[in-house]
């Protein structure tokens, strides 16, 4: 196994490297796009209804599927990868923006609103920062998604850590199975520590105590 | 609006009241802050919320919203600072129709503190004292100061400005609260049952405080509460409102005295309204009517046996015209000497009520001051009764006792005399 791992060294670099970026871009894109979204529907209860089950839908597309279709549209490499990944990561994002930006105590929106605060600020200073925590669980959740499913892409040549695991269905090579598998599960992990010490940094406190956790519980899709 | 709000600005923050005073009577702004005229809310569904109010309110009273839930007081109050919107109807503050300003700035000119308090829990006291200051852009350092003054003004140490809500106890963040409806120097603050969360020790302490910074302040409150002891200990005029309607528009002591129909009546409850006798209703209720007198032109004579026909010890004395002289005292009369002299020659002084005296006042007099009974007059001095401690012990017997019923009956006892033997079979 070592002895594996020592002469692919290089190539797994390389794959991790391609992994990383896979995930790490459709996440960004992903979040750039769902948290706007989440935040303005909540000005329609009809919008959100809609937009939600429409995302739903395309959570329900195999994910093979997805990226098979994908293909004739985009063609092979990283960037069908990306977008396929993308349209997954919205949805944890968006339902967990949403319901955090809904769950925020209704009489703090209406002192907001009576002290004479748009709506615009009252997202930004109210409503976002008491929603945080609700978000950033909906990003982290997409964050684990992205990394297990980034190694689906290898099958339309997108590269990543997939490409060993495939290779080691088609040899029946075991140790490149544990090669590909293994670095996936703690970049995961890696990706969910590195997104929680996001969220504790930016998350605002509710009290001068430093351990005191936020009141509100992570909603989990 | 925008006027309002230089005009605001033009005093200091935190000048005295008379300041105030003088500028509205010289800019004329001294007439009805908030009127609604024929003003009704409809909810989609025909769900009628409130219907055809109309009210004045002046500069610096203090109005109370009273009334069962759903009545509409809320929305009511909601309307003023366009949190809810009429539908039909206008609303002035100032004489300005409420629908033509921006909200946004109407809603900064207008101190709002609800029940739930709703401070924003991530952001520090100071911060959230000083929300509509920085709305309106206000520099940090007079923030700074504003947001100390009026920690001040509550007793609250200025330390807390870097606490968080949660770290304070519920009085002291709706302390908070109401500061936070101060800071911009707004002329109207609406209040939606503020204190109806507190403990009744903390409450009582903040509607005193309310009370007293709004005296100092010379704000105009709009104060919302189902509770009736909280409405009349607080409000200049109150609104009883019931299903959508304005039942009663008066001051307390108005209220009190003349319940317009039997919600209101129901509203105050019995026991508040005979409590309350005694602060409206006059003597004429409780003094007995046909006081034993005597004409000042009738004999000394007739004097002592009219007293002891009537087994008193004075008597009034008044004229023909039933006019208030003095009183005659068994004591200072001896029929021997002076048997067919006129009572007139030896009245003495006495005092008197005037029949418009409020019954608590004619109670003091006799239990505090010590008289036995003093007579009533009308404004011409013509006697119209007597008021004696037997006529309290009654008004307050009726008052607070009238429907007691002891529960059993063994609170009383009889003595049954044995029938005893005849003196004769003792010996």
């Amino acid at each position: 196994m070592i002895d594996y791992l020592i002469q692919n060294r290089s190539l797994l670099e390389l794959k991790i490297g391609e992994h990383f970026l896979i995930s790490i871009v459709a996440l960004m894109i992903g979040t750039v796009i769902a948290v706007p979204i989440g935040i303005l529907i909540t000005k329609s209860t009809k919008l959100s209804q809609m937009v939600i089950s429409f995302c739903s839908v395309l959570q329900t597309i195999p994910s093979l599927a997805l990226l098979a279709i994908m293909v004739p549209l985009f063609g092979v490499g990283k960037l069908p990868a990306i977008i396929a990944l993308v349209i997954y990561s919205l949805l944890p994002i968006l339902r967990n923006t949403y319901l955090g930006m809904n769950s925020v105590d209704k009489n703090i929106i209406d002192a907001s609103k009576g002290m004479g605060m748009t709506w615009s600020q009252i997202v930004v200073h109210v409503k976002v920062p008491l929603a945080f925590p609700v978000i950033m669980s909906g990003i982290r959740l997409s964050a684990i998604y992205m990394v297990a499913w980034a190694t689906l892409a290898s099958y339309i040549g997108a590269g990543g850590l997939g490409d060993f695991i495939f290779m080691g269905l088609n040899n029946f090579n075991f140790y490149a199975i544990i090669a590909g598998t293994v670095p996936v599960t703690l970049m995961a992990l890696l990706f969910d520590g590195l997104l929680s010490i996001v969220e504790r940094k930016l998350t605002p406190k509710t009290s001068a105590d430093i351990s005191h956790k936020s009141e509100k519980e992570p909603v989990n899709v | 609006m925008k006027d309002l709000r230089s005009f605001t600005h033009k005093i200091c923050a935190y000048g005295t009241n008379w300041e105030r005073v003088l500028l509205k009577q010289a800019t004329g702004m001294e007439k009805s802050m908030i009127e609604f005229k024929n003003v009704s809310k409809v909810y989609p569904g025909n769900k009628v919320a409130v219907e055809n109010i109309n009210l004045k309110f002046e500069t610096g009273e203090f109005i109370c919203f009273v009334g069962t839930s759903g009545s509409g007081k809320t929305t009511c109050m909601r309307m003023i600072n366009r949190m809810n919107i009429p539908s039909t109807g206008t609303i002035l503050i100032d004489g300005r129709d409420i629908s033509k300003v921006n909200g946004i700035n109407l809603r900064r000119s207008i101190g709002y503190v609800i029940q739930q308090i709703g401070l924003m829990p991530h952001m520090k006291i100071y911060e959230n004292i000083t929300m509509v200051p920085k709305l309106l852009k206000w520099s940090e350092d007079k923030m700074n100061k504003v947001a100390r003054e009026l920690l001040k003004k509550v007793d609250l140490p200025e330390s807390y400005l870097d606490c968080y809500p949660s770290e304070l106890s519920g009085g002291q963040q709706q302390r908070v609260g109401v500061l936070r409806a101060l800071a911009a120097d707004q002329e109207i603050i609406l209040m939606d049952e503020p204190f109806g969360a507190l403990d009744p020790i903390t409450r009582d302490t903040l509607q005193q405080l309310v009370k007293q910074l709004q005296r100092e302040m010379g704000k105009t409150i709009i104060f919302v509460t189902h509770d009736m002891d909280e409405a009349l200990k607080l409000s200049d005029r109150m609104v009883v409102m019931d299903k959508g309607q304005v039942v009663q528009f008066d001051t307390p002591d108005a209220i009190l005295a003349k319940p317009a129909n039997d919600f209101v009546r129901d509203m105050l409850g019995e026991d508040r309204l005979n409590r309350a006798q005694f602060d409206y209703e006059t003597v004429e209720k409780m003094m007995v009517l046909e006081p034993i007198c005597i004409l000042e032109n009738q004999s000394v004579a007739e004097a002592i046996q009219i007293m002891r026909k009537n087994r008193v010890d004075t008597l009034l004395v008044v004229d023909e015209e039933k006019h208030l002289k003095g009183q005659v005292d068994i004591f200072a009369l001896d029929q021997k000497r002076m048997g067919s002299d006129r009572v007139g020659n030896h009245t003495k002084k006495i005092s008197y009520l005037y029949n418009d005296t409020k019954i608590r006042d004619a109670i003091y007099y006799i239990n505090d001051l010590g008289f036995r009974n003093i007579p009533v007059v009308n404004k011409n001095l013509v006697l119209a009764g007597l008021v004696t401690r037997a006529s309290v012990v009654d008004k307050v017997y009726e008052s607070y006792w009238s429907d007691y019923q002891p529960e059993t009956d063994d609170a009383i006892h009889q003595v049954r005399p044995e029938k005893m033997p005849a003196m004769e079979d003792a010996l």
